[in-house]
């Protein structure tokens, strides 16, 4: 498949679901635009190169990327293996690469676990200023869009401010929002919530949390009780957990990946800030050594600036920058 | 914070320690793994393949190669590069103009208000009367949240309601930064933290609102705070931010996490701007001033099996010496003394800390360091272990039978054996007139007794030693085969 150009906004994307996401890729490569002059610069592709110059280049890219070095030193091995070192040219290389990031992030994006005909809970989770509030407010927008009646839990009632900032997003919205005071239990929150939605017949109840690290042990426990106490609330709840993992992290994003799924079995990775030069490389070890698909990518801080995954639009944007000549 | 990076090197390096020389081959390996380990802890790319060239530079030069503890030069170097790297001594912050102030930016999430709140915590405990200023006017209930956490720590906060704005009504920053200032000076503050939205570095509208800021309020202070667990871009955020702002310092925040940190090592590197404060939870008060040498010592997992040659001679075994001095002076001192020293020797460095604490010996400079030829040092272990228990405690009964056992079992000559005990009865005769007598035995020597023994033969230079510190050789003294 022919590699989108990168201003063409009407590029063919795959399905369209829900609002203007042949807009936002389309912003999202045009945003790059920057990134790609420097990059184009720093690294002085050339189609015509040699493959083992292409090589080298790509180690940097990937890790500039965020791939990580184990990935990185993975994917191009998998290139010398199969002789392409030894390609007639450095484009050869570059389709080799992009072919083997194609596999690993897989050709079709994974769906939301939501279903009409039921209660559907989605709790969400995260480190500290990955994105949460914001990406429960755009996802009950989404959802919202989609047909689907939500209802927000505020059960972040560690930091100041934080049900506020929810409240403010649910008056926006028009959607409820449950809460209760500052320093209260989350997981009673939760609960509170998940028995409103349904009491209330709604479709979607979506639970924000208090920012933490994977390091700290109390706190992680204090998510598999409100985990727990979800599943108490409604059967078979939550039907997604998922985490927030902010692009512009580094390789800790793995780390937080592998506790928090080990901790609550993350369902999905919600990918935010995606907006930024930093090009989240990092879903493809999270992918590859755990195996948890990125569901939902933020681009911005609006509220509709939340897209579905698209691994083929992902891979572009990885690669934007390497493919053509200077 | 950076237990990846140190358990990494400390594996590298703990492999070469033993190693009596390094090859350049050998040195090259070792810069191969300190640079996946940077890479894995999210140095910058550039960063770190500057770093691994100078690292280089030292490394093959005549400071290891020649060394006799090549492994721990090689620690030293990484060491004060990386703490070069990350900015020297620990930076202050400005004080002075009336009031003070201090403008906080950087991407979204990465802990502005939080440190916004800590930083004016941590002025008001050193005496001054901070202000704060919620010019985060675009995230909802950003202005709430600094209120509430100006209201735990008692620090007023200014927001835009204070300029007449209502509550949650979206305004433009820069009014409300600006008017903070003659605020400031009417409520009596002497210094003013501003927070400020969170923006990306390549949004130009946002970039340019930052600096419409800034050359209102005309800053002492611009500190970009910067998440502790970014990757690879935080070269780029930084420069970005400089470009636009002129930073004169970052805030590099969550550090309690597990995060290798590479940021750190890398904006400083990039921006030439110092790491000033570094925040280590969401408490207020955890907001700590940044020491560049323990973080790299922490990078390196300082103080634990790997230590700097100056730390490594400070570090023998304090009761060790103790009971080694007084079998000295008690002239009990006996070759299993002699072989566990040896060894110490050989991972601690110089004899001087266990003389020095043998009485009057502190000043005598004749005492100083030994060099050891870590090849020879072998000889003479495998000698003294192929002796029994009652040998190495009482020499003089090593008569030639047992010399020749000796020798085969240790595979040298009887020539060996003869020089080492030979060697060792003169250090302990020397050891002796320097301590001036023990119980028993030779007592005190005359000064012509004295001269002889250090006329004696076996004095010659360890061969091939160089490099490091010259060290006075102490006639008599063994490690020449």
């Amino acid at each position: 498949m022919p590699l989108p150009a990168p201003n063409e906004e009407d590029a063919p994307l795959n399905q369209e679901q829900g609002s203007g996401r042949a807009g936002l890729w389309g912003r999202l490569r045009a945003g790059l635009a920057k990134t790609r002059q420097a990059i184009t610069q720093r690294l002085q592709l050339s189609r015509d190169g040699d493959a083992a110059e292409m090589l080298d280049r790509l180690e940097e890219a990937l890790i500039t990327a965020d791939v990580g070095v184990a990935t990185t030193m993975d994917l191009l091995d998998d290139l010398r293996q199969a002789g392409l070192d030894r390609a007639r040219s450095g484009q050869e290389v570059l389709e080799g690469l992009r072919r083997r990031v194609e596999e690993l992030v897989g050709a079709e994006p994974e769906p939301l676990n939501i279903e009409k005909g039921r209660l559907n809970v989605v709790l969400v989770v995260g480190v500290n200023g990955s994105g949460k509030t914001t990406s429960v407010a755009r996802l009950a927008h989404r959802l919202q869009n989609d047909g689907y009646s939500v209802l927000l839990a505020a059960a972040d009632t560690f930091r100041a401010a934080a049900v506020e900032q929810l409240v403010v997003w649910g008056r926006r919205l028009g959607v409820d929002v449950i809460r209760q005071q500052q320093g209260a239990d989350p997981a009673a929150v939760a609960f509170d919530a998940v028995q409103a939605g349904r009491a209330r017949g709604v479709d979607v109840v979506l639970v924000d949390t208090a920012g933490r690290l994977h390091t700290q042990v109390n706190l992680m426990a204090e998510l598999e009780k409100i985990r727990r106490v979800i599943g108490k609330a409604q059967e078979g709840a939550p039907h997604e957990i998922l985490l927030t993992l902010d692009a512009t992290m580094g390789q800790n994003a793995l780390v937080q990946a592998r506790m928090f799924h080990e901790a609550l079995g993350v369902t999905g990775i919600i990918l935010t800030k995606l907006d930024s030069t930093a090009k989240g490389g990092i879903v493809l070890a999270v992918q590859r050594e755990l195996g948890l698909p990125v569901k939902l990518v933020g681009l911005g801080e609006g509220m509709t600036d939340m897209i579905p995954f698209s691994p083929q639009d992902f891979v572009s944007a990885l690669f934007s920058g390497l493919d053509e000549s200077p | 914070m950076f237990s990846a990076l140190s358990d990494r090197l400390q594996g590298v390096l703990r492999r070469l320690r033993g190693r009596g020389r390094l090859t350049e081959a050998d040195v090259n390996q070792a810069l191969r793994e300190v640079r996946l380990a940077l890479l894995e802890a999210d140095v910058n790319f550039r960063v770190v393949k500057d770093f691994i060239e100078r690292l280089r530079e030292r490394a093959v030069g005549e400071e290891v190669l020649g060394s006799l503890t090549p492994g721990q030069q090689v620690i030293k170097i990484v060491h004060d590069e990386l703490t070069e790297l990350m900015g020297g001594g620990q930076a202050k912050l400005a004080s002075g103009g009336s009031p003070t102030v201090i403008m906080l930016a950087g991407l979204q999430g990465s802990g502005k208000t939080t440190s916004a709140a800590k930083l004016a915590l941590h002025l008001q405990r050193e005496g001054r009367r901070p202000l704060l200023v919620a010019a985060d006017t675009r995230r909802p209930a950003a202005v709430d949240q600094l209120q509430q956490l100006g209201a735990r720590i008692q620090v007023p906060v200014f927001t835009p309601m204070d300029t007449g704005a209502a509550p949650g009504e979206p305004v433009d920053p820069i009014p409300v930064a600006t008017a903070a200032i003659p605020h400031a000076v009417k409520a009596g503050r002497d210094t003013v933290i501003i927070d400020t939205a969170g923006r990306l570095h390549v949004d130009d509208q946002l970039m340019a609102e930052l600096q419409g800021i800034f050359q209102q309020v005309k800053p002492h202070e611009v500190l970009l705070v910067i998440d502790a667990m970014t990757g690879q871009e935080a070269v780029a955020v930084a420069e970005s931010f400089h470009g636009a702002l002129q930073l004169t310092g970052l805030i590099l925040t969550k550090l309690d996490g597990d995060t290798r940190g590479g940021a750190a090592l890398s904006v400083r590197a990039v921006t030439g701007c110092p790491i000033k404060f570094v925040g280590t939870g969401e408490k207020m008060e955890a907001l700590e001033p940044f020491h560049p040498e323990r973080m790299a010592s922490r990078i390196l997992g300082m103080g634990d099996v790997l230590t700097l040659v100056e730390r490594a001679q400070r570090e023998v075994d304090a009761q060790e010496a103790q009971r080694i001095a007084q079998r000295l002076q008690d002239d009990k001192y006996d070759l299993e003394d002699f072989l566990g020293q040896l060894q110490q020797m050989r991972k601690m460095g110089p004899m001087d800390q266990i003389l020095s604490l043998l009485p009057g010996m502190g000043p005598m400079k004749q005492v100083r360091d030994l060099q050891i030829d870590e090849s020879q040092l072998t000889r003479v272990e495998a000698i003294i272990q192929s002796m029994t228990p009652e040998e190495r405690r009482n020499p003089s009964i090593i008569n030639s039978s047992r010399r020749k056992r000796i020798a085969r079992g240790s595979g040298t000559t009887v020539q060996d054996v003869n020089r080492l005990l030979k060697q060792f009865n003169e250090t302990k005769q020397l050891v002796r007139q320097l301590t001036g007598g023990g119980a028993g035995g030779p007592g005190r020597k005359s000064a012509k007794e004295g001269k002889r023994a250090k006329g004696a033969k076996g004095s010659k230079k360890a061969k091939g030693a160089k490099g490091g510190k010259s060290f006075p050789r102490l006639p008599g003294l063994p490690f020449k085969f």
